[in-house]
């Protein structure tokens, strides 16, 4: 899998050094010192009986409903509180979750039969919520962590509370209008989720995209990246302390926004990207804004490199802290940065390339221990690979159209509208009732900044989605969450949870 | 410009049905044989479980479905990924209105818990052998299953007055 990629620790390569030989001998002690979580040998105890079951006669209790109209009513929503159940009343399976004893074992794999619950009893443990308004949970993402002194032994993340109904929104939205709704869910990120959406929608048109609406469409997804990533890179460093990364962090997105301002006149939430190409073509001089940011970013980033990579209070945060081995990312279903710190070389831009990604040369950067760390390094080595990426864009752009050349899906220009009746009638029809999608069922997945976002989505024939489902790369992370907390330091919570980089606006969508 | 998808159908040795759509591989298996499928899949390179989640079909029942397969209201769609040899695969299990519950894919792929746990309260699909189905995005004591098409989308009832004059 490892041998069609490079990583940045490749000669010449700038970059933080993901090839830790010669590194300081503080994080190899971390190493060894703490057991590799994610994966531990625990053993699993067989279900108890149903009616030896005290998760179901606690919640039982407190279901008994006297009204039979109301009791029928709340049959299927009284299924149990959200929150973290105290030890006694918490299933052995959930139990196992926690622990992580479910994540699937290797061959051969030997089982300590005492390391199961070999924690205190419950009067010496501690249920403490973090959020859901707090300043490190970026947004309001509530977590239930059950402490034994200092030690996290449980974690539990508590979400919806963005909610907003954006998949049934979706629905009453025409194929057009759709894009305006998911550029909102992760708004770190908004190119990606428009890609997305416009290219399920492609896929169940059939048509064929000019070749010059696709590079525009990938220099914008990877200046995209970058933008996100320099926020996380803020964020990341403000959790853990240094307010003056916060500054740097912002600055450099703003460099990118700024651009984003002068294609598509707005900094977030563009609609940009539609179903069938670009709203509008890029503006003169693009090439030179561009290659200012190409020229910018990098030396940015080695101030990056020297303020963190070697710094000492930084690595004692993050060295050996919230460590996910590869097979328990793959059974989690952790994409991203997460996934391929943990040294799994799995990037969908090189897997299963989508635009022109087959066209252009970049490396996929991988990650050895996937610790904190090992994110982090990532994620600045991620910085490096888009804009070597753009910067082949700005070389390669194809001339040509930004959209595609088919009546029923994209609007007249605006000089026809004045001259001719049909394209006054064509803009009307489109901006009203929208284009009609043949049937079918579509499923399509791209590499976001946070991982994969994927799209499936069902038409019925008619001018608006049957069913538009978003994989929020950052829902399906958050899952990671309790794997990687579990034995570490409250403490080290914050980096943890900020490593994951969850976008809250994405996981409640 | 679109290809039906009950075109492709073919059968699989086990008797489960094979067919495509828009050039994506799709196996249809009976509702009994859903769990045993993935875990089989699991077990042939599909390392990862991408995504799960319902579509309730109650509006569209005529939809185009390989010959063999009997439409029901709700469907579970669940995007399987092969990450050593990269393709992917869909399942699509039909699931009956009277009696919505399905196997829980949590033993062959932990990551699939908060999407059951998502289908569950969207859509109120039932999985069985879930540790914890409880609703995720939705408060506790919310009622019914929004993603439903039963279910009426709120709206708040909006009155236009005179805006008031500058005396």
């Amino acid at each position: 899998m490892s041998d069609q990629t490079g990583t940045s620790g490749a000669p010449g390569a700038p970059g933080p050094h993901l090839d830790r030989d010669g590194q300081g001998e503080g994080r190899g002690a971390a190493q060894a010192a703490a057991p590799p979580a994610g994966v531990r040998t625990l053993e699993r105890p067989a279900p108890l009986a149903p009616g030896a079951d005290p998760a179901g006669a606690a919640r039982g209790a407190d279901e008994e409903l006297e009204d039979p109209v109301e009791a029928l009513l709340h049959t299927e929503t009284s299924e149990g509180p959200q929150e973290m159940a105290p030890r006694h009343a918490t299933l052995p399976e959930e139990l196992q979750r926690e622990s992580g004893a479910v994540l699937r074992l290797p061959e051969g794999f030997v089982l300590d039969p005492d390391d199961w619950n070999v924690e205190v009893g419950e009067d010496q443990t501690m249920i403490v919520n973090m959020g859901p308004q707090h300043p490190s949970t970026h947004g309001v993402l509530r977590l239930m962590v059950e402490l034994d002194g200092e030690t996290v032994l449980r974690t539990k993340p508590v979400i919806g509370y963005l909610h907003t109904g954006m998949e049934k929104t979706a629905e009453e939205l025409t194929f057009v209008q759709g894009c305006t709704n998911v550029t909102r869910m992760d708004y770190l990120s908004p190119m990606h989720n428009e890609l997305v959406f416009s290219l399920a929608t492609e896929a169940l048109l059939g048509v064929e995209l000019p070749p010059r609406a696709t590079w525009i469409r990938m220099l914008l997804c990877e200046l995209n990246r970058i933008s996100s990533h320099c926020m996380w890179m803020a964020t990341n460093g403000m959790d853990l302390g240094s307010t003056s990364m916060m500054i740097y962090g912002f600055r450099e997105r703003e460099m990118v926004l700024t651009f984003f301002e002068k294609v598509t006149g707005l900094r977030m939430n563009h609609n940009f990207i539609r179903p069938g190409g670009v709203a509008a073509d890029l503006p003169d001089g693009w090439e030179d804004d561009v290659l200012a940011i190409c020229e910018t970013i990098p030396g940015r980033l080695h101030e990056y490199d020297e303020m963190f990579t070697g710094q000492p209070i930084f690595r004692e945060r993050v060295d050996g802290v919230g460590v996910l081995s590869p097979e328990a990312a793959v059974a989690l279903g952790a994409t991203g940065p997460i996934l391929r710190s943990t040294g799994v070389a799995w990037d969908l831009r090189r897997s299963l390339p989508y635009l022109a990604y087959d066209q252009v040369d970049f490396d996929v950067v991988v990650g050895t221990y996937g610790d904190c760390f090992d994110r982090y390094a990532v994620r600045l080595s991620e910085i490096y690979e888009s804009v070597k990426i753009c910067r082949q864009i700005v070389e390669k752009m194809p001339p040509g159209d930004y959209r595609v050349a088919d009546r029923k899906v994209t609007p007249p220009p605006r000089g026809r509208i004045d001259e001719s009746m049909e394209a006054l009638i064509h803009h009307f029809k489109i901006f009203t009732e929208g284009f009609r999608v043949p049937e079918g069922e579509v499923y399509v997945g791209i590499e976001s900044p946070r991982g994969e976002i994927g799209c499936y989505m069902v038409s019925d024939g008619t001018n608006k989605p049957y069913r538009m489902h978003i994989r929020a790369p950052s829902f399906v992370n958050l899952q990671t969450l309790p794997v990687l907390m579990r034995g570490g330091l409250i403490a080290d919570a914050i980096a943890i949870t900020s490593s994951v980089d969850p976008v809250l606006g994405d996981v409640d969508r | 410009m679109s290809e039906p998808g009950a075109a492709l159908a073919a059968q699989r040795a086990d008797g489960v049905i094979v067919g495509s759509s828009r050039g994506q591989q799709v196996l249809f298996p009976e509702r009994a044989r859903y769990r045993s499928l993935v875990e089989e899949l699991r077990d042939d390179g599909f390392e990862m479980c991408v995504d799960l989640c319902a579509v309730d079909y109650l509006r569209h029942p005529s939809r185009s479905l390989p010959a063999g397969v009997a439409p029901e209201r709700f469907e579970v769609a669940v995007n399987l990924l092969s990450l050593s040899d990269p393709r992917r695969l869909r399942v699509r299990v039909q699931v009956p209105e009277s009696d919505p519950e399905l196997d829980s894919l949590y033993d062959v792929y932990p990551g699939t818990e908060a999407m059951e746990r998502e289908a569950y309260d969207l859509l109120g699909i039932r999985f069985l052998g879930h540790p914890d189905l409880t609703r995720i995005l939705l408060p506790e004591d919310w009622e019914g299953h929004p993603l439903r098409k039963d279910y009426a989308i709120g709206r708040v009832p909006v009155q236009f007055k005179e805006a008031p004059g500058r005396r």
